[in-house]
């Protein structure tokens, strides 16, 4: 079998490349993408620990499905929002979304 | 044959990725998105939940990626332009990505190399699916963090059309 820490340092590199997208991107959409791409991330490690621990278990399976649901709730309320942005400022880009600044 | 099935999984995933937080072009983002979510998928078969990996292309790629591309296509204006997609601090962006990899990597590798080590693991059931289905509805295991979360799949769904909603001022 692959060892573990294979599918652990992909999650990871996956995490990271997220992480950068969420730091570095202008387009609220786009920081929404790579937000995605670390829920992934945080998937793979939980059904990575899930195979090589316990597979018995549910847990780790479970555990994940409940991250999908977040996921899938957080991409509809975040574009949600986005588009009702978009029609009172015309504009998703985040830099320019500075209505709360002081 | 195993490794190699891993590697292309892997690439896809990491590729995809790569190009999602690249990409000026959004349309080419989320596509490069899809591609991503597939290879995540592929690594879930490869560590044989099966289940996970059909949620995942029928929620993640059938569901939120097009919601996705239809919020690119709503929110249209940003696409083109010359500017770039990146915004000015994105040079510390890479660095601190760096550095979070780094880390991780010296957790892998130094500080719990023999737990992580792993090569073999204990065979998964053949009726996993059926055990997930069944764990989930048990009063004793998951019942509560499964009916949370439809109540949060609901209040999501009536909050996103309540925020989306145009106003009409009568």
């Amino acid at each position: 079998m692959i060892p573990l820490s294979w599918y652990v340092l992909v999650s990871a590199a996956l995490f990271c490349i997220g992480l950068f997208g969420v730091l570095a991107r202008r387009n609220a959409v786009a920081i929404l993408m790579a937000v995605e791409l670390m829920l992934n991330a945080v998937n793979v490690n939980l059904v990575a620990f899930w195979r090589y621990g316990e597979p018995q278990a549910m847990a780790g399976q479970v555990f994940a499905l409940i991250v999908f649901t977040v996921a899938a709730a957080e991409a509809a309320v975040g574009l949600a929002l986005f588009i009702a942005i978009y029609r009172s400022r015309d504009t998703v880009a985040v830099e320019e979304i500075d209505l709360m600044k002081g | 044959m195993t490794y190699a099935v891993f590697i292309l999984f892997t690439l896809m995933a990491l590729c995809g990725g790569v190009l999602v937080v690249t990409q000026r072009n959004l349309v080419r983002a989320a596509t490069a998105l899809v591609l991503s979510l597939f290879g995540v998928a592929g690594l879930y078969v490869l560590l044989e939940a099966g289940f996970l990996a059909a949620v995942q292309v029928l929620v993640y790629i059938g569901a939120i990626a097009i919601l996705i591309i239809f919020a690119i296509m709503l929110t249209r204006r940003m696409v083109q332009g010359d500017e770039s997609g990146l915004n000015r601090q994105w040079g510390w962006a890479l660095v601190s990505a760096v550095v979070m990899f780094a880390l991780f990597c010296y957790v892998v590798v130094k500080a719990w190399p023999l737990a992580l080590g792993a090569v073999s693991a204990p065979a998964v059931p053949a009726d996993s699916t059926e055990a997930l289905g069944l764990a989930l509805l048990d009063w004793e295991q998951y019942v509560l963090p499964f009916e949370i979360a439809s109540v949060l799949l609901l209040s999501a769904m009536v909050g996103a059309v309540v925020i989306a909603r145009e106003k009409h001022d009568s």
